[in-house]
């Protein structure tokens, strides 16, 4: 892959034009950890550039350098040939720089044009008509009048790009765009982006996802660990050579042997309907789930679908009430109106998505975050606290998972969110469930990592337990499920098995094509 | 008959009135994100500064001034201590409220027990002369009649302007705030100074217009009824505009129910207003997902923009 390197630099030097925007000897740390070291980069008018990189590698430090939401603490940064120094967002998007964030920037009380107005000069009367405009002229519908908080997170998305477009900016940064959306919504994005390109405009794709880089990207800059291992040409790379600059060695494969499930259902849900506490959220309608021993279920769909909902019905933070308490049950009994306490006593084990404040206690030490579920497994005696098992126990979870801190003493919020997560699965796993639900397991983990949570979500279905893992990523779910379910909103889709769920099926299911006729009206148009 | 419905009515106005101004104050602030506990001190800082302004000068409009600024003056100390120093809200908020009662009654030491002349009052031009409402509700000062036009301009403003929106923003998400460029900081500081004048304005006019005397602890938890009114109005101008007036029409009733020689212990027919005002708030409160649909997201919640 050397070769490709230093080939696609000439190509790209070789095009006409000064670059628009490039970045020389760039640095950033943070109290001791350095974000980025020494980032160069160049992008040309009307160039897709990648920035190529696992999460943590610094991408997002970058991008938010450009964008001038915080300096470099060293290097130089010019624009059309002169140097400046962005202070903050306003000054990048005078120059002409806007940006799509990953997690949106939009809130949720206003309406779309409000929203607008608060970036982009002009009345909102005014900028009602501009986004219809907008909207025609690069297939970006959305209504300026509705409340974001009623979109789905593709028309959030749209809003997000229109935003940006209203500024005519001359660059364009995207925060990994299609992290959020239905496979079907992605060739729409890749349109509107292309067309943006052929009118001039300069965009930054931030991704870690290969097959988009190299299907859409004029450029690519990879990134590792802070600094970048190199600047290729993406559509002379292979998937595996951009893999292998961007993890630094080949991408592990967890191993995986044909199921053996059990008769019985570990963990049910029959025809449960439950409205959402979360104002902006998503109730469920009518889920029917069967888990049974010694198989992965993975359920697939866009966040914000009903998991966060789903989850807290199945971990115990809601409960239903009395009446209702078999609609869910655990390993046979009804359980819908137990607390969190009692359903892990039947032998529940949850790994939330959520890892501060959820998964565990941002202020405790991870020997005391241990205790927190782990508390039956011998670390507390007449009521009182056994510090050396659980201690030992902490221990035991950070060797196995390879999870880097400074000790069982480290505080949880003193570890990175890839970090935390290794922590808390491997708390969970060492409980010796008989249900493990988890939902995004491997959000936030590097890959290396990743492969090792999906390795031992395996290891425990060869052990019998049943799987339930909630995840955004399809790629993690064909790797680890037995059968996948899609939730689109609120409702469950039928279960696929191995062989039938690919990635047109279930991006299908993603937008719902697995409802009725009836209830088409529920269908996403995106 | 006819002079009791006169003195309902325009009681129920000069009660109402000092709640509503800070109330709305009270409601840009946590409108922009941040829960200031501290208006019981700054009505009373208000006040006493206000009626000391008073005696000093013969002017209501310099002791409604002055009022006023003594509440931005403890309200900057709120702010730096909350904004800058990064404090807990509600512990900060507490403690400076205490420090405006404690500095209100050293001040007002002097002047415990006097007595002022009224506002000169501002009949409007032929409404007043309307048997029983005219009086009622047309012959008072003419801060009586700005506070519900004030109310209008507060909701417009929030609904349909810039400055409105960039409040509005900030309380939902002081990061996206930020991040798409605005000051939180400057956002919060101004709201909360904002919040703190309407404060002190409004316990200078139960000092120097409703009550016309001083004495120490007569602002007697209303600064705690205003909170309380802002949640109850869940973070909406026109329930904040009857709950001011309700709660204002409860104190005059009581004071009828007692000048009507019915025999109740005193003590509960003065707790009647707040007594009613935490029904009110119990009920408006039950449900639980309408509450958090108004509430500013990121109310009481720390918020450090170098992080």
């Amino acid at each position: 892959m050397g070769m490709a390197v230093t080939a696609a630099c000439h190509l790209r030097s070789a095009d006409a034009g000064p670059p628009l925007l490039e970045l020389g000897g760039v640095t950033k740390a943070f109290q001791t950890v350095v974000a980025n070291r020494d980032v160069s980069l160049a992008i040309r008018p009307g160039e897709i550039h990648a920035v190529l990189g696992e999460n943590g590698a610094g991408k997002s430090t970058l991008m938010k350098m450009i964008y001038g939401v915080f300096p470099p603490d060293a290097g130089e940064m010019r624009w059309n040939g002169e140097t400046v120094v962005l202070t903050s967002p306003a000054q990048a998007r005078k120059l002409g720089i806007g940006m799509v964030f990953q997690h949106f920037s939009l809130f949720e009380s206003l309406t779309v044009a409000e929203n607008i107005s608060l970036t982009v000069p002009g009345g909102v009367a005014r900028l009602t008509t501009r986004i219809r405009e907008i909207g025609q002229r690069f297939s970006l519908p959305v209504n300026p009048v509705a409340l974001v908080h009623s979109l789905s997170v593709g028309e959030r998305q749209r809003v997000e790009i229109i935003r940006c477009l209203l500024q005519e900016p001359r660059l364009i940064i995207m925060d990994e765009p299609t992290s959020v959306l239905p496979p079907s919504g992605i060739p729409a994005l890749f349109d509107t982006i292309r067309e943006l390109a052929a009118q001039g405009c300069a965009v930054l794709f931030i991704s870690h996802k290969l097959e988009e880089i190299r299907s859409l990207c004029h450029g690519a800059t990879v990134m590792r660990a802070g600094e970048v291992v190199a600047t290729v040409d993406p559509r002379r790379a292979s998937a595996s050579e951009l893999a292998h600059l961007m993890i630094g060695r080949e991408i592990p494969h967890p191993k995986r042997s044909a199921p053996t499930p059990g008769r019985d259902p570990v963990l049910e849900l029959r025809g449960l309907s439950q409205p959402s506490d979360d104002p902006f959220g998503t109730g469920l309608h009518d889920v029917d789930l069967r888990l049974y021993p010694g198989e992965i279920v993975g359920i697939a769909g866009i966040s914000g679908n009903g998991q966060k909902e789903l989850a807290a019905l199945l971990s115990g933070e809601a409960v239903l009430d009395r009446g209702r308490r078999d609609l869910v049950r655990i390993l046979g009994s009804g359980c819908g109106d137990m607390d969190a306490s009692r359903r892990r006593d039947l032998g529940l084990a949850f790994v939330p998505e959520d890892r501060n404040g959820r998964g565990s206690v941002p202020e405790m030490t991870l020997a005391e975050n241990a205790l927190l579920t782990g508390h039956a497994q011998g670390m507390v005696r007449r009521g009182l606290i056994e510090r050396s098992r659980m201690r030992a126990f902490a221990e035991t979870c950070i060797r196995e998972m390879g999870v880097r801190c400074t000790g069982a003493d480290a505080e949880a919020r003193s570890l990175s969110g890839g970090n935390l997560q290794k922590f808390i699965m491997g708390r969970e796993i060492r409980l010796k469930p008989k249900v493990l639900v988890a939902a995004q397991p491997t959000w936030g983990v590097d890959v290396g990592a990743a492969a090792l949570i999906r390795q031992q979500l395996i290891d425990l279905r060869d052990a019998g337990v049943g799987i339930l893992v909630i995840s955004e990523e399809l790629d993690e779910l064909f790797e680890v499920s037995d059968r996948i379910h899609v939730l689109f909103r609120g409702r469950l889709s039928p279960a696929l098995g191995r062989a039938e769920a690919t990635v047109s099926t279930i991006g299908d299911y993603m937008t719902g094509g697995f409802l009725s006729p009836d209830a088409t009206e529920a269908r996403a148009t995106a | 008959m006819g002079t009791m419905l006169v003195f309902l009515l325009s009681g129920t106005l000069l009660a109402a009135t000092p709640l509503l101004l800070a109330a709305m104050g009270e409601l840009i602030v946590e409108r922009s994100g941040i829960l200031n506990l501290s208006i019981e001190g700054m009505m009373a800082l208000g006040a006493v500064v206000g009626f000391a302004t008073i005696m000093a000068t013969g002017s209501h409009w310099l002791a409604l001034g002055a009022g006023g600024l003594a509440g931005v003056a403890l309200s900057v100390l709120f702010a730096g201590v909350v904004l800058l120093a990064l404090g807990n809200q509600v512990a900060t908020g507490i403690a400076v409220g205490i420090l405006g009662l404690g500095l209100s009654g050293l001040i007002g030491k002097p002047y415990e027990g006097m007595t002022v002349a009224p506002m000169k009052r501002m009949p409007i031009p032929v409404l007043s002369e309307i048997p029983i409402i005219g009086p009622g509700l047309f012959n008072h000062s003419l801060l009586v009649y700005l506070a519900p036009l004030l109310a209008v301009g507060l909701w417009w403003m929030l609904r349909s302007t810039r400055v409105g929106l960039v409040i509005r923003a900030v309380g939902e998400s002081p990061e996206s705030a930020h991040a798409i460029g605005y000051s939180v900081l400057m956002t919060r500081f101004l709201a909360i100074m904002t919040g703190g004048f309407m404060a002190g304005l409004a316990g200078a006019f139960i000092a120097t217009v409703s009550a016309t005397l001083w004495s120490d602890g007569m602002i007697a938890g209303r600064g705690w009824i205003v909170v309380a009114l802002v949640v109850f109005a869940t973070w909406r101008v026109d329930r904040l505009v009857i709950g001011a007036y309700l709660f204002g029409l409860a104190t005059i009733a009581e004071l009828l129910v007692q000048g009507a020689g019915i025999r109740v212990p005193s003590q509960l027919l003065t707790s009647i207003p707040y007594i009613a005002t935490i029904v009110a708030i119990s009920i408006l409160s039950m449900d639980g997902r309408k509450m958090r649909l108004n509430a500013p997201a990121s109310l009481g919640r720390t918020y450090n923009s170098t992080a």
